[in-house]
């Protein structure tokens, strides 16, 4: 990693819009070639336009940004040749054919004859579109006009791919297929991809390294793994057969947190809950040491920590509330072409997400064995 | 699988290779947008059809409602089909070019500007395509009211090198309402301001030229408004082209004027492209 120069370096970038709407404040972005690094945050949080900047269709106030080896200040020109670029709203021309599209994004890259078609033909096979790629766009699903977009950033064999947003407001099985599709282009094709969204689960799933965005500025940044493992804990919950006493809930409290690592413990009624820096290395000491108190267990859950627990650790506010206030607040004058309905429901969404990967790390015992 | 042809750090070799030049290049990518623009168009046949059947009925509507207007005395036409068919050729120049920024925000919305914008297409392609495209829609549209106005009997003394000048001149005509409508949309960003700016400006500019009444039987005021109208700037010069007896003078200065203003409305929409690009 370190012999290769990073593929994207953006250092403190600001760009403040008309209205003293600041976008960005200090927005520095590292990306080394041949990974997928994920922008999180909600909407309005500048990641749109870090892209813009990046992209060259933006400029930023100060700073300074390099694209594929190329100042995109400088010579956007140059980066333009080097990047692919998925927007958050499609720019396919839905009266042209899938076909057509595909063949004037070539044509706008110099790019000619059998050479072309050749490469047309082989993206809409890739994408699934080949029977499709004789049909205006207007005709598509969401999905497929998703897919076409993205094999329209890919016609000239971009070094470096954005995706903005690329699965918002697609239905489930078509985000799902998105994913597998975006998984391929890093994992085969080896390309460099950055990525934004807003939904922590896309996040996890997608990107080798994370970003946290808020308010115009990186909060945080690893893998997800790394991000998660920093908040020193995963959730452990016990639930016993019947609610002991005042004077035993103290001798269980002081039996559980006896092992290394496992703090915070509370008991409340039935439950016991505690934070663990290891959740399921503590579950058998747990367990054995209610056991030796005489404690009949019903249920234990083990929560790894979310990218919301993340989210809400760095930027100091639940992912959803933020993304749900940024749009009173910043999101509107941010991104000053008007945002689709799509919002409040990719907030709602945005929190089952991380309530989904939850309840997917939660174990029972029962479940265990 | 065909993951083998995607390799990164390929650079588009044939994008290097097929580079004659930027004049070249600026050339063939306004003929590869125009060319999309055009098949848009064609693809619309609602549109096609609207823009083709307006001006007949204007034709046929002032052509009857002021039929017997040639009978004022200093009138000065023969028929009143002889006069209007210029009349409409240029109104129809104006209101079907004026709803270009409407095309612009929807590509806006889109974002199909912005994918464009991204690549490496110039700036002065994407514009030329619009004023392409716009230029031969607004001459065909001519040329049909033209043969229409034949249809229905009326004369063309000046021939076809008169008529080719007025067609010359709607097209300069509907190249600066176009370029102003474009630079409107890309600015205001609203449906609302063109649909209320088009309607303001249309019947004012139309009546206040001689498309439908001849200069001398104007109110004097009128006239000298005329005088600084674009709209009449086209009709002066297209009129005199189809005349019997041409006055050179006049075709020469109105559609200079007309010729300027276009260069100049074209480039205005061309900036506003750049400060489009800057509230990105």
């Amino acid at each position: 990693m370190s012999t290769h120069p990073p593929a994207v370096a953006a250092r403190d970038l600001v760009k403040t819009y008309p209205g003293e709407i600041k976008a960005l404040d200090g927005m520095s972005v590292t990306v080394a070639p041949g990974t997928v690094f994920g922008l999180l945050g909600p909407n309005g949080a500048g990641k749109s336009t870090t892209v813009k900047i990046l992209t060259t269709l933006a400029r930023p106030d100060s700073g300074s940004a390099l694209v594929a080896g190329h100042d995109a200040l400088r010579h956007p020109d140059r980066v333009r040749r080097a990047i692919g670029v998925v927007a958050q709203r499609s720019g396919a021309d839905p009266v042209a054919t899938g076909r057509e599209n595909l063949l004037l994004q070539g044509h706008l890259y110099g790019m000619r004859g059998a050479a072309l078609t050749r490469r047309v033909d082989e993206l809409l096979d890739r994408f699934a579109l080949s029977d499709a790629g004789r049909r205006k766009v207007s005709t598509y699903s969401g999905g497929m006009q998703r897919r076409l977009d993205v094999a329209l950033g890919l016609v000239h064999r971009p070094d470096v791919l954005f995706l903005d947003e690329p699965t918002t407001g697609l239905d489930p099985e078509a985000r799902t297929a998105m994913w597998a599709e975006i998984a391929r282009l890093a994992g085969d094709d080896g390309l460099t991809i950055l990525l934004t969204t807003h939904y922590l689960d896309e996040a996890d799933r997608l990107a080798g390294r994370i970003a946290i965005v808020d308010r115009g500025r990186v909060v945080a940044e690893g893998t997800p793994e790394a991000l998660k493992g920093e908040l020193h804990g995963d959730a452990v919950h016990v639930e016993l057969r019947d609610a002991p006493d005042p004077v035993d809930a103290q001798l269980l409290r002081a039996a559980v947190e006896t092992f290394a690592g496992v703090r915070e413990v509370e008991v409340d009624g039935r439950r016991i809950s505690a934070r663990a820096d290891d959740g399921p290395a503590a579950v058998p000491h747990v367990l054995a040491a209610l056991e030796r108190e005489g404690a009949a267990v019903a249920a234990v859950t083990v929560a790894r920590p979310s990218l919301d627990d993340v989210y809400l650790r760095y930027a100091g506010r639940r992912f959803a509330e933020a993304d749900g206030g940024a749009e009173a607040g910043r999101g509107g004058g941010a991104d000053p072409e008007p945002r689709q309905d799509a919002d409040a429901r990719s907030a709602a969404e945005a929190a089952t997400g991380s309530a989904a990967s939850r309840t997917s790390a939660a174990a029972t015992p029962g479940d265990a064995r | 699988m065909n993951t083998a042809t995607l390799h990164p750090g390929s650079s588009p070799a044939s994008a290097s290779a097929a580079a004659p030049g930027r004049r070249g290049e600026l050339l063939s990518q306004t003929w590869y947008m125009t060319q999309r623009q055009l098949v848009a168009i064609v693809r619309q046949p609602v549109v096609v059809v609207i823009t083709l059947v307006q001006p007949v009925i204007w034709l046929f509507l002032f052509g009857s409602l002021f039929r017997k207007v040639v009978e004022l005395p200093g009138f000065g036409a023969g028929s009143y089909l002889d006069y209007l068919v210029p009349g409409v050729v240029v109104m129809s120049a104006v209101s079907s070019n004026m709803w270009a920024g409407m095309g612009v925000l929807e590509e806006i919305e889109r974002g199909t500007l912005n994918r464009f914008l991204i690549t490496p297409v110039s700036r002065a392609a994407l514009m030329n395509a619009s004023v392409v495209q716009q230029g031969l829609s607004t001459a065909l549209q001519s040329v049909v009211i033209i043969l229409l106005g034949k249809a229905g009997g009326a004369h063309y003394p000046g021939g076809p090198g008169g008529l080719v000048l007025l067609v010359v001149g709607s097209v300069l005509l509907g190249t600066v309402f176009g370029a102003f409508s474009t630079a409107l949309g890309m600015l205001v960003r609203q449906r609302e301001s063109i649909i209320g700016i088009n309607t303001f400006l249309l019947l004012p500019l139309t009546f206040l030229s001689s498309a439908f009444m001849a200069r001398d039987l104007m109110p004097s005021w009128m006239r000298h408004v005329a005088d600084f109208n674009p709209v009449n700037w086209a009709l002066v010069a297209g009129r005199s082209a189809m005349s019997a007896d041409p006055d050179g003078s006049l075709v020469l200065t109105r559609g200079g004027a007309l010729l300027a203003l276009a260069l100049a409305a074209v480039w205005l929409s061309t900036r506003t492209l750049g400060s489009y690009q800057k509230a990105v």
